[in-house]
């Protein structure tokens, strides 16, 4: 598996110059990078996701913070450039672990860490496993009646069915999800559906709702990591389905929604490789919790504060979103998927998604 | 028949004694019940003591003891080392009530209404039966005199039980003993805070407390200095009282209403006589003690129609910015303050009587932050500790907007909360006081201003403090930047590029882009016979030992031009200006000013003064200020305002 990082090398040199160039000429260093915020998103009608804008943050050594930032993106490209000599790997916690022993450079926290590693990313236009940097996550569980082939680690390649080869919790997605590591082996079923949380998961299962409906259970583990977002696109572009999200009925999960559909603002950089445009979402609506008598708990002030900044994200302006938000805000209320327990286990897969379903044309009733 | 209801009343009239006067107005006094009773004693003991000492050049040193008897029953005993009571004024002083030095004079003392100890022996007397004793000696190689003695209620006359000669070790001196019923348990809190205030704006004051348990606290004397002398003076026209008036004019040897006017009065001089009796239409010549009463009736309107200068202020004796700021943070050691500013204002005048108005604020350490701040209010170094919300400073604090100071206050309005702490003194000849137990100056809109401007200097002074702070830490910021991370960014992006390490002065000064002042102040020192004696005021001379402060000032400027400026220091009054280097432009009580030479970028300077006549640590801190350079460019002075 080794490959050329000639390129990867370059750009990462291309920082280090920067910053002695400018030291040499007297100026303060600094380094630019597209701002990462939701102002700074824009639709690309080409890409059909949402990328990062015109607007440039710069990293300046004239602050305090700033110095701060420079000396560690110079350990970390100094690091990444180590381990490429090397040919080896880490994950993004051991790199955690590693900058302990970078004296002046070292993290406060994880977070901050990561984020510099994504900063990197956008100012190189490298991506991640360029750096030879991988994520912690354990990978999402998928159930349902599709065969992927996976290139294992004494480099054989194995079929896995996703029902018949895997228990209950089905097939894990691992890190890696690009072509060199799995492919698609074909798939019967007529939708991709896609649920926040694993209670729900494991009650769509239990109940067989794969084989009854035709679906591909995807566990999104709250906030998907990368290789999910990245899994379900490849997914729904090589298998042409149609991908639905289900989660709860809170701002934050239509956070996730729109992670999945239009790309992430912190990975907007990207956004081509993880967003999949055609994603649509199921529910749980505000407006279900007026249809279907919901249980509900009181938004709280970061709820509601979450919704009005969703009010203003780019990503949100369509009339769906605007209207639901909207009635969420005025009915003060937010619920769960499992709130919908209230009418039995069963009534989740036998009643609720069908009539979801249906609805929005996906199953004929 | 009107007569025989007259008879019938008349049967009725007689003389109030002191008794049943005292018994009516006890809570006026300040024994209205016996935890403050027990405050009151021990007050008007301890303020005559200061007010002798001080009177007659003493450094006082106090002795206060309070035994305690099961039954609510105290023995108070204060003992000093004053002047001694003559033994014919013994019984007067403390067995009549209004008997004393101060009534009639017009100067600044704590005492002024002659009630003060007499009554605590007669409160004594009421509760517990027991006579009170005095023991005094007002001469080196004279025994001492005891004199037991006791209250007639009826005739307000002292009797004397018992009296008696005895050796003293003392060289002069008063001890008072008194038993009076009090409760020690709840009292005990305002005593010590009482003597802790006392000994706050009494830094020459050494006081002893013995509590009943045998614990013994000491509030040390940390000034040699006696306060000022206050000299008595003759009333201002503008605060005399008709009655007073007349009763001066019937008194007077002049036989002419000018020079009586002259000659009783501050502040009359020849102009001003001439047109006061103008104003009264009064002959100038006449004689004062066969005026009538319409006449002086003009004369008291016309004084009032005059523009009269101020009394001068020689008759008070205010405490000064350096002391009060001692004392504070002597008392405040446990709290580690983070910074304590004073302001002083000019004497001025309410109703013809001169009074000035101290003020400081202690600043942060471990003050609750969450807590209404905390008021000193004190009267000629007399703490006012009941009664604050009645108070004018009290008054004048909570109309202050403090929000704009780094404190809280809901509304801009009412004492402020943070972790500060007020003092307030006002000196004067005569402090209004809003009753008899002397717990509260009234709101008298002259003093509540100059209350209010003295709070604003010093909230001032608080905020540039605080100001000063931030902009240091964000400096201290950048020096890190510079010092540590950018040598660190060059090292390491050279190391992968394989390149050598570039210079850093020109980024480090785009960075810096300040002029920095910094500081430091230390203390020495100096042996019996100092080796400079130029340096010492006479004062000084006399001390076993002295202190000089040594301030070295360095100017660093981190900009990429060069600059040029002037440097002010500014100094307390009292000090004595040493050696300095550079040689400075000018040097005046206020500040010593250098003109200092072109400093080009990443250059530094180094400025320094000696300073006697003063305290280890009354100069803790230094006050600089530039001019002619943009004071925002500098980081560690203010902009110089003039003088
Ligand atoms: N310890 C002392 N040593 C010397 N003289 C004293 C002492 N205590 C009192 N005196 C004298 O006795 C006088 C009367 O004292 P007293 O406390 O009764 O009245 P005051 O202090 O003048 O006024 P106030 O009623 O306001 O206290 C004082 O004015 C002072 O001259
Ligand atoms: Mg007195």
């Amino acid at each position: 598996m080794s490959r050329d990082y000639t390129k990867v090398i370059n750009s990462i040199n291309s920082i280090a110059s920067k910053v002695y160039n400018d030291l040499e000429s007297s100026e303060i260093p600094n380094l630019k990078l597209p701002t990462r915020t939701k102002s700074n998103i824009q639709f690309d009608d080409k890409l059909n996701v949402w990328k990062y804008g015109k607007n440039m943050t710069e990293r300046s050594a004239k602050s305090l913070d700033g110095a701060y930032m420079m000396l560690r993106t110079m350990y970390m490209v100094d690091f990444i450039k180590d381990m490429i000599k090397a040919n080896k790997s880490s994950t993004l916690r051991e790199m955690y672990y590693i900058s302990e022993g970078w004296d002046l450079a070292k993290f406060n926290s994880q977070p901050e860490s990561d984020s510099l590693a994504e900063d990197l990313e956008v100012i190189t236009s490298c991506m991640r496993e360029d750096f030879k940097l991988r994520p912690e996550e354990d990978g999402a569980r998928v159930i349902g009646n599709l065969t992927i082939e996976e290139m294992t680690r004494n480099k054989t390649k194995k079929k896995i069915h996703c029902q018949d080869d895997v228990g209950d919790s089905g097939y894990s997605i691992p890190y890696n999800v690009e072509p060199e590591k799995i492919s698609f082996k074909g798939a019967d079923a007529d939708f991709i559906l896609a649920i926040e949380t694993g209670g729900m998961f494991d009650r769509l299962v239990e109940n067989g709702f794969d084989t009854s409906n035709r679906a591909i259970l995807v566990h999104l583990k709250g906030q998907p990591a990368r290789s999910t977002r990245r899994f379900i696109k490849r997914l729904n572009e090589k298998e042409k389905l149609p991908v639905l999200v289900f989660t709860d009925c809170d701002p934050w999960s239509y956070r996730i929604f729109g992670s999945v559909a239009y790309g992430a603002i912190k990975t907007a950089h990207i956004s081509e490789y993880l967003a999949t445009p055609a994603a649509q979402y199921l529910g749980v609506t505000p407006s279900d919790i007026e249809n279907y008598k919901l249980p509900t708990d009181k938004l709280t002030k970061e709820d509601i504060n979450a919704l009005k900044s969703e009010l203003s994200d780019p990503r949100f302006q369509d009339s769906f979103w605007k209207h639901e938000i909207k009635l969420q805000l005025s009915l003060g209320k937010k619920s769960e998927q499992q709130a919908l327990a209230k009418y039995g286990l069963d009534y989740v897969t036998d009643t609720y998604l069908p009539e979801k379903l249906a609805e929005m044309g996906i199953i004929k009733k | 028949m009107p007569e025989v209801i007259a008879h019938k009343l008349a049967e009725k009239q007689k003389e109030i004694s002191v008794a049943e006067f005292f018994e009516r107005n006890k809570h006026i006094l300040g024994f209205g019940n016996p935890t403050r009773a027990l405050l009151t004693s021990v007050k008007e003991g301890v303020d005559n003591v200061l007010d002798a000492c001080e009177e007659s050049g003493i450094l006082p040193d106090i002795y206060v003891e309070i035994r305690n008897h099961e039954d609510g029953e105290c023995k108070l005993i204060v003992e000093d080392n004053g002047p001694g009571i003559v033994k014919k004024q013994i019984p007067h002083i403390f067995g009549r009530l209004l008997y004393g030095s101060r009534f009639h004079a017009i100067q600044q003392s704590r005492g002024q209404q002659g009630i003060g100890i007499s009554a605590v022996v007669l409160y004594g007397q009421l509760t517990t039966g027991k006579h009170a004793k005095v023991i005094s000696k007002i001469q080196e190689d004279r025994p001492a005199t005891v004199t037991e003695l006791a209250i007639d209620t009826n005739k307000n006359r002292s009797e004397v039980i018992n009296r008696d000669t005895m050796h003293w070790d003392k060289p002069s001196g008063t001890r008072f003993e008194v038993s009076i019923v009090a409760d020690y348990k709840r009292g005990r809190r305002f005593v010590c805070e009482y003597l802790q205030s006392v000994s706050i704006v009494n830094p020459h004051a050494q006081i002893t407390f013995k509590e009943p348990d045998g614990t013994e606290h000491l509030f040390e004397r940390i000034s040699d200095m006696l306060p000022r002398k206050s000299v008595e003076i003759k009333p201002h026209p503008y605060g005399v009282e008709l009655g007073t008036l007349i009763k001066l004019a019937k008194n007077t040897k002049s036989r002419k209403l000018s020079s009586f006017l002259k000659s009783e009065f501050s502040s009359m001089g020849d102009r001003t006589t001439k047109a006061v009796c103008e104003k009264a239409q009064l002959d100038k010549d006449f004689n004062p003690k066969n005026m009538s009463r319409e006449q002086f009736l003009a004369l008291h309107k016309a004084f009032k129609k005059v523009k009269i200068m101020a009394p001068t202020t020689e008759c008070l004796s205010p405490i000064g910015e350096t002391l009060i700021k001692r004392s504070l943070k002597h008392e405040t050691q446990e709290i580690s303050p983070e910074f304590i500013v004073t302001a002083s204002r000019p004497a001025s005048v309410y109703s013809g009587n001169p009074f000035q108005i101290e003020v400081g604020i202690v600043y942060g350490g471990s003050l609750p932050k969450d807590k209404t701040v905390k008021l000193m209010r004190f009267a000629n170094r007399v703490p006012l500790l009941y009664q604050q919300g009645d108070c004018v400073s009290t008054s004048a604090i909570s109309s202050i907007d403090w929000r704009r100071y780094g404190l809280e206050q809901p509304s801009g309005k009412g004492i402020p909360s943070g972790p500060a702490m007020f003092l307030t003194h006002m000196s004067s000849t005569l402090i209004p006081f809003t009753s008899e137990s002397k717990e509260a100056i009234a709101d008298i809109p002259e003093i509540e201003n100059e209350v209010k401007l003295a709070f604003r200097e010093c909230a001032r002074k608080v905020q540039s403090h605080i100001n000063k702070k931030v902009r240091r830490v964000k400096t201290r910021e950048k020096f890190e930047l510079i010092t540590k991370i950018l040598p660190e960014i060059a090292k390491k992006s050279s190391k992968m590029l394989d390149k050598p390490v570039p210079s850093l002065d020109k980024v480090i000064t785009k960075i810096m882009d300040v002029v920095w002042i910094e500081d430091i102040i230390e203390y020495e020192t100096t042996s019996a016979k100092p080796a400079q004696s130029t340096l010492f005021d006479e004062s000084s001379e006399k001390r076993e030992e002295g202190w000089i402060t040594k301030s070295t000032v360095m100017v660093v400027n981190y900009k990429n031009k060069p600059q040029k400026f002037n440097l002010y220091a500014v100094i307390p009054e009292d000090a004595v200006v040493g050696s300095v280097t550079p040689k400075p432009t000018k040097i005046t009580d206020n500040y010593i000013k250098w003109n200092l030479d072109t400093i080009p970028p990443a250059d530094k300077r180094d400025i320094y003064f000696e300073l006697a006549g003063l305290d280890k640590e009354d100069f803790d801190e230094n006050d600089l200020y530039v001019e002619n350079i943009n004071p925002s460019y500098v980081i560690g002075a203010d902009k110089w305002e003039g003088d």
